[in-house]
Formats: C-alpha cells, sequence, structure tokens
C-alpha cells in the first residue's frame, strides 16, 4: 500500500529533530526524480508561503485602562481611525484606514501615504505611537479625551487577527482603456500596456491544498514573522470556484481568517502599503506547513507554474462594472516569465506578490520545523471545499 | 576620443532664458538629447541631459556651463533605490520605461541598473513601500 502517515507521527519526527522537510518549491524536482511514492515515502511536511498585500487584516488591541477610566468611542493612532464599538480600552486597526487629512483622490491620483498598514508595521518595529481618543462619560468611566504615546510593550494584548488573506490564486488584472488606471493591482498602463498579477503560484499555500484537506481550523502558521492560527476560513471563502483538472482553480476561490501574537512578528514582515490612486493595506507574510499525510498530499504540494492557470480581467471596464469577464487564461509560467503572448499582444508582467520573499519565507518554515521549534497544528475542524455548494453572492441592492 | 555622460542640471532662475544648450551646440560641437526638463514656480530649471562629443569639446563645454552657475550631477545618483525597503514586488518594473528597474529570474528579485535610469520618476509614487527616492541635492 502507499504512505501513510499520521499528524501524531509527523511530530513525533519534529520532536526528535528527524523530520525531513522542504520548500514546495523544492520538492518539484524531487517529485520528478523519484516520482510521487518515492518522494511521499521520504517527505514529510512541505513548506508553502505568500508575501503579498492583503487589504483584509488588522489587530485588536487592549490599551489598559486610565485614571480616571474612559471609554473610548473615537480612537486615533497616529491619526488614523480605529474601532471604537468594542470594550472601553479595546480597539481594532484596520489595514487600509488612511490618516485623517489626507486628500485622497481629490488631487488624483492620491498618494495614501500613510495608514492603518503602516501603523501595524510601526507598531510591530516597536515605535511610539500617538493614541488619541475622545468619549462622551459615564458615571463609570468619566474622561472625555485622552492624547498619549503608546508602544507595543505598554499594551495588554496587541494580536493580528486577518478576517481574509492567503487568497487561493488571484485576478490577473490588465486595463483596455485608453487612460491609464490606478488600481489595487497597482498601475495599469493603458491599452494592454501591462499585466499585473498577485499569487505566489507553486509556492502558494492553498494552491498546494487545493481542497483544503489538512489547512483548516488549528492549523499552526507562520505569520507575520512569528507564529500564528488558521482560524476560520476567510471571508469570501469560495471553494465551488472553476477548477482545472489537478483540481487547483483558476481564479479567487478559498481564502484564510489567521490570527497570531503581534508582539512576537516582525516589521520585516508585515510591511504599509501605498497604492497609487487606490489607498493604504498590508502586505503580510504568511507560510503553511502541509503534512505529507499520503501520496495524494505529495502530488498537490508538487504543483508547479505551469499547471496552475490565472484569470486576465479588465480592471479597465468589466471588473468595476462589477461585471468581470476572462478575457484570456495563462499559466504562472507565462505571468513570471516577464511576457504573455495573449490576444495577439505580447505584454510585459509585474507580480505584485514577491516571490522572493515567499521563498524565504518557506525556507524560515523549513527551518524552525527541522530545529523542533514548530509542530504541526492537526486541523479540529476542515475548511468547507468544493462540495458545500457555498455561492459567493453580491449585494442585492433594494 | 568621444565621450557620453547623462547629467541632471540646475539652472538658476538667473539662466533660464539664456540660450545655453544652443550654445553647447554652436560652440562645443556637443550633442544633446533631453530626457526631460522642467521650470517650477521659483522659475528655477532642472534638465536632464545626455551630452556627447570629442573629450576636449565635452571638457569645454562642461567648464562652460560650471562658469554660468548650472549645477549638475551625473544622472544614476538622482534616483536612488533603497534596497532595505525594496520588497521585490516587482510593481514598479512594468512601468519603468528604460528597463532600469527588471527583475532577475530564476531569482525573481527587483534589481535598479542606474545607468539605464532617465529619472522619469513613473517608479517613485507607484511604489508601494516607497523605496525609490528621488535625491535633489547636486
Amino acid at each position: 500500500m502507499g504512505v501513510e502517515r499520521t499528524y501524531e507521527e509527523i511530530n513525533e519526527k519534529i520532536r526528535r529533530g528527524e523530520a525531513v522537510v522542504v520548500t514546495a518549491e523544492e520538492i518539484i524536482d524531487i517529485v520528478e526524480e523519484k516520482g510521487l511514492e518515492g518522494a511521499a515515502k521520504e517527505v514529510d511536511v512541505v513548506t508553502t508561503a505568500t508575501f503579498g498585500t492583503m487589504c483584509s487584516s488588522g489587530a485588536f488591541l487592549n490599551f489598559g485602562h486610565t485614571k480616571p477610566k474612559m471609554k473610548m468611542h473615537k480612537i486615533w493612532l497616529n491619526d488614523v481611525a480605529a474601532y471604537g464599538g468594542i470594550a472601553a480600552v479595546d480597539t481594532y486597526i484596520g489595514a487600509t484606514e488612511v490618516r485623517d487629512g489626507d486628500p485622497l483622490n481629490q488631487n488624483f491620483p492620491g498618494e495614501f501615504r500613510y495608514g492603518g498598514g503602516h501603523v501595524i508595521q510601526d507598531l510591530v518595529a516597536g515605535k511610539d505611537i500617538k493614541l488619541k481618543a475622545t468619549a462622551y462619560g459615564t458615571d463609570c468611566y468619566p474622561r472625555r479625551e485622552l492624547e498619549t504615546w503608546i508602544s507595543i510593550n505598554d499594551l495588554n494584548d496587541a494580536f493580528l487577527f486577518n478576517p481574509r488573506n492567503a487568497y487561493q490564486n488571484y485576478n490577473v488584472g490588465v486595463n483596455s482603456t485608453n487612460k491609464t488606471i490606478y488600481t489595487y493591482m497597482g498601475v495599469l498602463k493603458p491599452r494592454y500596456g501591462n499585466i499585473h498579477y498577485s499569487s505566489a503560484g507553486q509556492l502558494s499555500p492553498l494552491l498546494n491544498d487545493p481542497y483544503y484537506k489538512t489547512i483548516g481550523i488549528g492549523t499552526r502558521i507562520f505569520l507575520g514573522g512569528g507564529t500564528g492560527y488558521v482560524v476560520w476560513n476567510g471571508t469570501q471563502h469560495s471553494p465551488c470556484e472553476v477548477r482545472g483538472e489537478n483540481g487547483v482553480p483558476k481564479g479567487g476561490a478559498g481564502t484564510l481568517a489567521v490570527i497570531g501574537d503581534l508582539k512576537n512578528m516582525s516589521p520585516e514582515w508585515l510591511v504599509g502599503m501605498s497604492y497609487l490612486g487606490y489607498g493604504c493595506s498590508l502586505a503580510v507574510g504568511i507560510g503553511v506547513p502541509i503534512p505529507i499525510l499520503n501520496e495524494e498530499m505529495m502530488k498537490y504540494v508538487s504543483v508547479k507554474d505551469e499547471e496552475i492557470i490565472g484569470s486576465v480581467i479588465d480592471y479597465g471596464t468589466g471588473y468595476p462594472k462589477g461585471e468581470p469577464e476572462v478575457i484570456a487564461e495563462v499559466s504562472y509560467a507565462e505571468l513570471k516569465s516577464g511576457r504573455v503572448n495573449i490576444l495577439g499582444r505580447e505584454i510585459p508582467t509585474s507580480p505584485l506578490s514577491s516571490y522572493p520573499k515567499a521563498r524565504k519565507i518557506a525556507t524560515i518554515l523549513k527551518e524552525r520545523i527541522q530545529a523542533g521549534n514548530f509542530e504541526l497544528g492537526k486541523p479540529v475542524q476542515l475548511l468547507p471545499s468544493a462540495d458545500s455548494g457555498i455561492e459567493f453572492k453580491g449585494v442585492k441592492i433594494r | 576620443m568621444e565621450i557620453c555622460k547623462r547629467f541632471v542640471l540646475y539652472f538658476p532662475s538667473t539662466l533660464i532664458e539664456k540660450p545655453i544648450i544652443y550654445q553647447l551646440i554652436k560652440e562645443y560641437n556637443l550633442i544633446f538629447n533631453i530626457l526631460k526638463a522642467s521650470i517650477n514656480p521659483h522659475q528655477e530649471g532642472l534638465m536632464v541631459l545626455e551630452l556627447s562629443g570629442e573629450k576636449d569639446d565635452f571638457e569645454a563645454g562642461v567648464e562652460y556651463l560650471k562658469g554660468l552657475g548650472v549645477k549638475f550631477q551625473p544622472l544614476s545618483q538622482d534616483i536612488i533605490w533603497d534596497e532595505s525597503k525594496c520588497i521585490h514586488c516587482g510593481a514598479c518594473t512594468t512601468l519603468c520605461p528604460t528597463g532600469a528597474l527588471y527583475i532577475e529570474r530564476p531569482s525573481m528579485e527587483v534589481h535598479f541598473d542606474g545607468a539605464r535610469c532617465v529619472v522619469c520618476e513613473a517608479c517613485v509614487k507607484a511604489c508601494p513601500v516607497r523605496a525609490m527616492v528621488v535625491k535633489f541635492t547636486a
């Protein structure tokens, strides 16, 4: 019979420092050389990773109480508004919130120099952050105003909680119109002048476990330089999208909600982003280990860029209208080559998702597991998969 | 021996109306290619220029510019790539018209070749982490 392994067996090997761990890039050659069975016999864990802009990210913070006490109503961190609609001195700072007073797109295209993503990066870097809060005052929380400085070490709690990260595949963006457009896919030149894509392809976590057979609630991950966990499917998790014969979705499909202690993270792996004409965000580094429970998992992790298809969407017409039409399909091998041939044109490509950083995360995670510092988390519940019947809905305006 | 170099020239407001480039052609036999030119609200001019000509003519032309009070510096120093900030996302690479910013394969790392940069500044605001910096000091 084929190879069978349990999480317990793999973790026992990790504890003994004997686990065989390789990255999702390295496994491709190993499978080519030894075949699926040979590779599955030898390798216990394959590490995957991605480093890119993930707008649905943010952090929960608890400042500790003031004297006299205050129920913070409106809150700003370095003049970036944070959410005050939870308990007295708790807040959520979201990655895409823009600093108050920013001209936004009034002087188009706006620069969006500082926002929530930058606050999170500065916090993680240990910098002082200006905290401003106002309140309406109650009998138990009389204080109405606060202006002071905080740093991450002053906080009782700081944890990253990202409701949607690590998109399984993504749109490939192009612009058919006669003017330059400024999007979350970067600056897209007129008349199909460039193509931007945003996935780590063969290194990307959910492309290596296309049916979520090992990545689920409780999976331990590399998050922002520290350790985190998958806590739910991400928002917009849409597992029933069109898939190729290898099971890999041809566009955005599955997503992850992740959590982790911000105090153990690093500004190298949480980077504030400013997209010209679009807004602020946060680039997040995520690494997910995939246990080789059997040959089937080995087959999934051996996927390579040639076999992963991205769908080209026109961000000049169909996308903003909410009627995205797939105008071409291209493989990630073509996209990574720097030029693609579609619609009778040769178009230069840019990645947006950092492949070198993803490779580095996959390597760091491999080393942590090899050193016995990182055991695998066995999911307590798997994510809804292609048989779930989940439908990705739009808003019905009424 | 022929010399070809690219410079960033800064003209004080007093020189804006003088036909300096014309003199470079007529008196010093220099060939030029204007890569970029602008005049700011204080009437100071900035010009990115590729100059070529015989060695003697070239040096005499440069002396002429210096004598007028034109400040200049080699072009490659004008846009700085802050490698420590760069996350190698590549968003700049299809916007760079000369290929000065490019992705090396198979590493997929972004590199910057200052010698090919024409200081169009397309990368500066398009870089999501602001790793491309314009340096104005001459």
